[in-house]
This record gives structure tokens, C-alpha cells and sequence, in this order.
């Protein structure tokens, strides 16, 4: 072992084992801290897709090749993300499932693009991940860009709104997601009556409201977190505001209703991808990932298919040399789990999936999905 | 004109909130001078700890009426607020009352660390949801809005700074403190107990800071252990505008700080036409504040070396 991993840190990519060729994999999320569970969630995905590979063979350039699993605790954290992306290079993987946060993406990913390797994120939606232009970013997930768009969209022809008031926190991901917005809604020839600012800090949103109201909207969008979210429909039930209320992934959260109470009945919001159960291959995926891991938190669909992808890439270049099989990436076309996989130019996910879900019973419901770009 | 009124009322509520604290800062810094950054925190506590009788008492009594379970809450914050606003003086403050003016300051920004640290330690980093236990009846006055957790806010907090006022111009303990502010060795050779009336002046201060945090966490219907930072700052803040060191001007610059904001907010937008946003609602209430401190260094009704507390 020790001297596989010696070999290993000189870059020699590929070893041997019992005459078979061992290729390494990384997989990088967080495996401690608040957001643990989502990680792990993210490496069993991983995992399985892995095992069920290495379970049906596979050859590359006519040797039998092994898949082998290097998963890496990044913390959520940017430093330590560059720590681990570094960690996983010298330990020479091939490619790397992950990270989760854009945060934690948007850094490593540097380092597998100077180092040629290939990565695909099973869950980062920030524009700026696919957006520096590096030839071996990839991800599978609807990203912020094309969940605004749809957002905007859906406001004004599926919610019949006309007047559209836009408010966002001033955070990268608010500000980003209600530009988009903004943009679609003025696309799909809707009116952006008021944009309205406040932070990620404040819960007095009465002054803002108040000037809204004057401007009787038919719909208030916010792009921001739960903990503005669900005092500002509060607030907007105060003022008798009948607008509806429509928020991203950052307010389609179980805190949301938790915090607003009765006032989040009706609330709109968003998330990329689909319900699990509206996946193509969901309940099939359910059933196996369930009797081995027990339940899915989140991303583990995203992170099995994403496994599939790289695999498949790897397959049709019959190489597992980076340099060789990131050629392949770009043409993918793969049917998965989580829907069908095609990359646009930039490596993010073709016509990516956004759920709508709205507040029925203090529960968020599914209403419809929507694919981006159309 | 119905805007006009909503943001008048926003402000007001908002105002009130902010003048409760802002007391609690310009009482303590009129009698010791010494900015006690560590009262934000403790409205941060009273809400915490209301919220945690609150939710005990619903689990315990579901059927109780929402005002005698919101009562409870606050029946238990005050106390332990005070108790918290004694125990700091007298561990934090005291010692070190002869030791220059800095010393003080920054055992009170330690405090406020520590106390924000120990908030996160028992309730944990989330928001906490404020039950909805008050009824939320609206009512429409000229268009304009008003709730029933809006006109307590009003009510409440102009009662309890009628009172203080009285408290402060009418009894014994307010003769004591006004002596103290003047002048500590005068004071202390006539008699007065100084230590007794600067422990009193922090019990009074911390059982205001515990009502509005109660206040703001019911109106908004969350808490957090962060909660008090912001709302300790724009305080102090209101405090400064109103003149530090003066009751009144606590009262007054809260009032206006609330109703800036509010204003600032809700038209800087149309005022400007859509050059500058609500983004600039904290810019705008904070170059009000220096305009006002260039003319008037030591606030609007504060008086330079004159009668504080």
C-alpha cells in the first residue's frame, strides 16, 4: 500500500492489484460539520454507482480495470478545499466527484484544471463555478443562471403575473439569482414595477414592503435565505398585501415554514433538479440506495450519476488517462438517474431541471417542473 | 397618503424598539460614561429566554391564552435579564471603574462576545421561530395598516418611558442617580450610595433590554443569538443622535433613527429616481446621524458638561 501510494505521489496514475489495473476516483464534500450529512449523502451516491461498475467489469484498453474510491472531507470550507483538491491530485486520481458548496468548488477547481484532471459537481449552482472557462469543470445540477430564468418565466406566464416587484439580500447568490430574474421576467414581457434591496442580516422589511404595496404588484420575488424569507410574507401579510410570494432554493426550505407559520401558506419557491419520485430512474434508485445506506438526504442521485458520466466518458476514450478522456466529457449524452445528461459548452447541465414547489397544509408541494431554456 | 401613514407607522414601531434599548445605553454612559457594548446582547437574552418559557408553557398548557403564556415569558426574561445586567457590572465593570476609560470598553465588547457565544452554546446557531401565540388582528386606519403586536409595541414602550422619566425626575433612587451623573464624590459625601444606584441604573437598563427583545422577537417572530448585534448598534446609535447621557434624547433619537430609516427606505428610491435604492436605507440614516453630530457634537438635546441621567 505503501508503495502503491509512492508510486501513486511520483504520477504514476494507475497501479496494479492482483493483475488488474487500480484506477483512483476522488470525491471531495463535507464530512464533518452542519452540513455532514449532506456529504456522506453525496459520497454514497458516489459509492454505489462505483460498486455497481466495478460489480458488472470493466475494461479499458483491452486490461481489466478496478475503480477505486478516494473521498476527501472538505469541510464546506474554500481553504480546505484547495487543501483536499491538492491531496487528491498527489494521491493521483483520475477524476474527482465533487465538491458540494460553490464555495468549496469554485476554489478546487483551480487545481484539477491545472493539473489536467477532469471534475464533475454533483451539486454547486453558483454561474461563477462553469464561468472561469476551465476546460475539466463539469456539473450535473440545474445552475443559478438558468434557475432565475425559469423563475422569471414561470412568474409571468405560468402565474399570470403582470407587475413584478424583485427584492434581493446583496449576497452573491441573491443579488445573482434576482438579476437573472429580472432579466426573464422582462423577456417574457412582464413589468419589474420595483427592485428593492436589503441583507442578509435584516428582519425589518416594512419600510421596503410598504413601497411595494404602492405599486400593487401581482407578485413579490425575493432572492435570498429562509431567515429573510419567512419574516418578510409575514410582513407582507401584515400590510394586507395580496401579492403572491415566490423565492428560490435559498427559501424552499422545511426552516421557512417553520419560521413564517401560517403566513407561508401559498409561498412559491424553487429548486434545481426534480422531486426524487419524479426522477426517471427515482423509485429504482430509491429502493437500491435505501437497503444500503438508508435514506437519501439530497444530492445522492446527482453524485450517482455524476460517477456514471465520468465512467462513461472513460469508456468511450477506453482510457482512463485524463489527458485521453476529457476529450469525451463534453460529448455526453448520458440517460441517468436524475434526468438526461448533456453538457452545454461551458460544462454546465443542458436544459437543467427547476421543481416549482408551493406551501400547501405546512408542507412544500411539488407543482410542476420546468426545463431551463425553453 | 396611505403610504405616508404605513411608513409613519413602520418607523414609529420600528423607533420604539430601537428608544427602549437606546435607554439602556444613555442611562448607564450618563452616570458611569462608559458604553456598555454588552447591552445589545441582553435583549438578544431576554428573547431567548422568553422563548424558551414560551415554548415549555406551550408543550406544559396548550390551552393558555396567548397574552398569559406571552406574559409568563416575560415575567421570567426580566428577572434573569436583570440578574445578567448586575452580574456584569459587578464582574466586568466594577473592578475596573478607576482603570482608564479604555479598560472598560473593551471588557464590555468581550462580554458581548462571550454572552453571544453562550446564546449559541444552549439554543444553537438556527433561528428560532417565535410561536404564534398573539392574535394577529389588522386593522385599516386611512388605508394604512396596523397590527395588534404593533399597538402593544406603541403602547408598551411609551408607558414604560413615561414611567422612567417619572422614576428619574420624581423619586429618591432618581434624585440618587441624577446626583451620581453629576458628580460620583459629591454625590457619594452627601450620602448617596453609589454603588447601590449604578447596580440599580444596570438592573433598570437590562429589564427595558429584556421587554424589547421580547418585543422584536414577537413582532418579527424569530430569534437568534446574533440578533442583538444589529440591534445594539443602531441603538447606540440612537442614542448618540438623541444626545447620550439624556433621557430624552435617548427617547427622541430612537424615535427619529426608526423613522429615518423607514423613510429612507420607502422613498429614497422614487426621491432619487432609481439612482439610488433601498440599498443605501443604512447610508442614509447614518449620514443623517453625522450631518447632526457636525452641528451638534454632543447630540440634539444633550448638553455639553450639563444635567445627564
Amino acid at each position: 500500500m505503501a508503495a502503491a501510494l509512492l508510486t501513486a505521489a511520483c504520477g504514476d496514475k494507475a497501479q496494479q492489484k492482483d493483475g488488474d489495473q487500480v484506477v483512483l476516483i476522488g470525491q471531495a464534500s463535507p464530512l464533518t460539520g452542519p452540513q455532514a450529512h449532506l456529504g456522506k449523502d453525496n459520497e454514497n451516491g458516489a459509492r454505489m454507482a462505483l460498486d455497481e461498475i466495478n460489480a458488472a467489469g470493466l475494461t479499458l484498453g483491452g486490461r481489466k480495470v478496478v475503480l477505486e474510491m478516494r473521498s476527501e472531507d472538505d469541510a464546506a470550507d474554500p481553504k480546505t478545499a484547495t487543501t483536499v483538491a491538492q491531496k487528491l491530485v498527489d494521491e493521483g486520481v483520475v477524476g474527482v466527484i465533487g465538491h458540494l458548496n460553490s464555495g468549496a468548488t469554485i476554489p478546487a477547481s483551480r487545481i484539477y484544471s491545472s493539473n489536467g484532471i477532469p471534475q464533475i459537481s454533483p451539486s454547486a449552482t453558483a454561474v461563477a463555478y462553469t464561468a472561469a472557462g476551465y476546460k475539466t469543470a463539469f456539473r450535473v445540477m440545474t445552475n443559478d443562471a438558468q434557475q432565475g430564468s425559469v423563475l422569471g418565466n414561470y412568474a409571468v406566464t405560468r402565474l399570470g403575473a403582470k407587475k413584478i416587484a424583485i427584492i434581493d439580500d446583496r449576497t452573491a447568490y441573491g443579488q445573482g439569482l434576482a438579476d437573472e430574474v429580472e432579466k426573464a421576467v422582462k423577456a417574457a414581457g412582464g413589468d419589474v414595477v420595483a427592485r428593492e434591496y436589503t441583507s442578509d442580516r435584516s428582519t425589518d422589511f416594512m419600510a421596503i414592503l410598504t413601497s411595494i404595496k404602492g405599486k400593487s404588484p401581482d407578485l413579490v420575488f425575493f432572492g435570498g435565505m429562509d431567515p429573510q424569507a419567512a419574516p418578510m410574507i409575514k410582513q407582507m401579510k401584515q400590510l394586507g398585501m395580496k401579492a403572491k410570494f415566490l423565492g428560490g432554493d435559498g427559501a424552499q426550505t422545511p426552516t421557512f415554514i417553520e419560521l413564517a407559520g401560517a403566513s407561508a401558506e401559498g409561498a412559491l419557491a424553487s429548486n434545481p433538479g426534480l422531486p426524487l419520485d419524479a426522477m426517471p430512474g427515482g423509485a429504482a434508485f430509491k429502493t437500491r440506495f435505501v437497503a444500503r445506506y438508508g435514506t437519501i438526504q439530497n444530492y445522492a442521485p446527482y453524485a450517482y450519476d455524476a460517477m456514471h458520466v465520468l465512467v462513461a466518458a472513460m469508456k468511450r476514450a477506453d482510457s482512463s488517462d485524463p489527458a485521453k478522456y476529457l476529450a469525451e466529457l463534453p460529448k455526453t449524452d448520458y440517460q441517468g438517474v436524475t434526468g438526461h445528461i448533456r453538457f452545454d459548452a461551458k460544462g454546465d447541465l443542458a436544459g437543467g431541471a427547476v421543481t416549482l414547489y408551493q406551501v400547501k397544509g405546512g408542507t412544500w408541494q411539488p407543482l410542476e417542473t420546468v426545463q431551463s431554456g425553453q | 397618503m396611505d403610504i405616508f401613514l404605513q411608513q409613519l407607522i413602520n418607523g414609529l414601531v420600528l423607533g420604539s424598539v430601537y428608544a427602549l434599548v437606546a435607554l439602556g445605553y444613555t442611562m448607564v454612559y450618563g452616570i458611569l460614561e462608559l458604553i456598555n457594548f454588552a447591552h445589545g446582547e441582553i435583549t438578544m437574552m431576554g428573547a431567548m429566554v422568553a422563548l424558551a418559557v414560551i415554548g415549555a408553557l406551550a408543550l406544559a398548557a396548550p390551552g393558555l391564552p396567548g397574552v398569559l403564556v406571552l406574559g409568563a415569558g416575560l415575567a421570567v426574561a426580566i428577572p434573569v435579564c436583570v440578574a445578567l445586567g448586575l452580574l456584569i457590572e459587578r464582574v466586568a465593570y466594577r473592578p475596573l471603574r478607576h482603570a482608564p476609560r479604555l479598560a472598560p470598553l473593551i471588557t464590555a465588547i468581550g462580554v458581548s462576545i462571550i454572552l453571544q457565544n453562550i446564546a449559541m452554546l444552549i439554543w444553537g446557531k438556527q433561528y428560532i421561530p417565535f410561536p404564534a401565540i398573539l392574535p394577529q388582528a389588522r386593522h385599516t386606519v386611512y388605508g394604512a395598516s396596523i397590527t395588534n403586536v404593533q399597538i402593544a409595541i406603541l403602547l408598551l414602550a411609551t408607558g414604560i418611558m413615561l414611567t422612567l422619566i417619572l422614576v428619574v425626575r420624581k423619586t429618591r433612587l432618581g434624585r440618587a442617580m441624577r446626583a451620581t451623573a453629576q458628580s460620583r464624590q459629591v454625590a457619594s459625601l452627601m450620602g448617596v450610595d453609589v454603588n447601590r444606584v449604578i447596580a440599580a441604573t444596570f438592573a433598570i437598563g437590562s429589564a427595558l433590554a429584556a421587554v424589547a427583545g421580547v418585543m422584536v422577537s414577537a413582532y418579527y417572530g424569530l430569534a437568534h443569538y446574533y440578533m442583538g448585534f444589529l440591534l445594539g448598534l443602531k441603538a447606540f446609535s440612537a442614542a448618540v443622535l438623541g444626545g447620550i447621557g439624556n433621557l430624552a434624547g435617548a427617547m427622541l433619537g430612537g424615535l427619529l433613527l426608526g423613522l429615518i430609516e423607514s423613510f429612507g427606505a420607502g422613498y429614497i428610491g422614487d426621491l432619487t429616481g432609481g439612482f439610488l435604492g433601498s440599498n443605501y436605507q443604512d447610508v442614509f440614516a447614518f449620514f443623517v446621524l453625522i450631518t447632526v453630530l457636525v452641528f451638534r457634537p454632543s447630540g440634539l438635546l444633550g448638553v455639553r458638561g450639563g444635567e445627564r441621567a
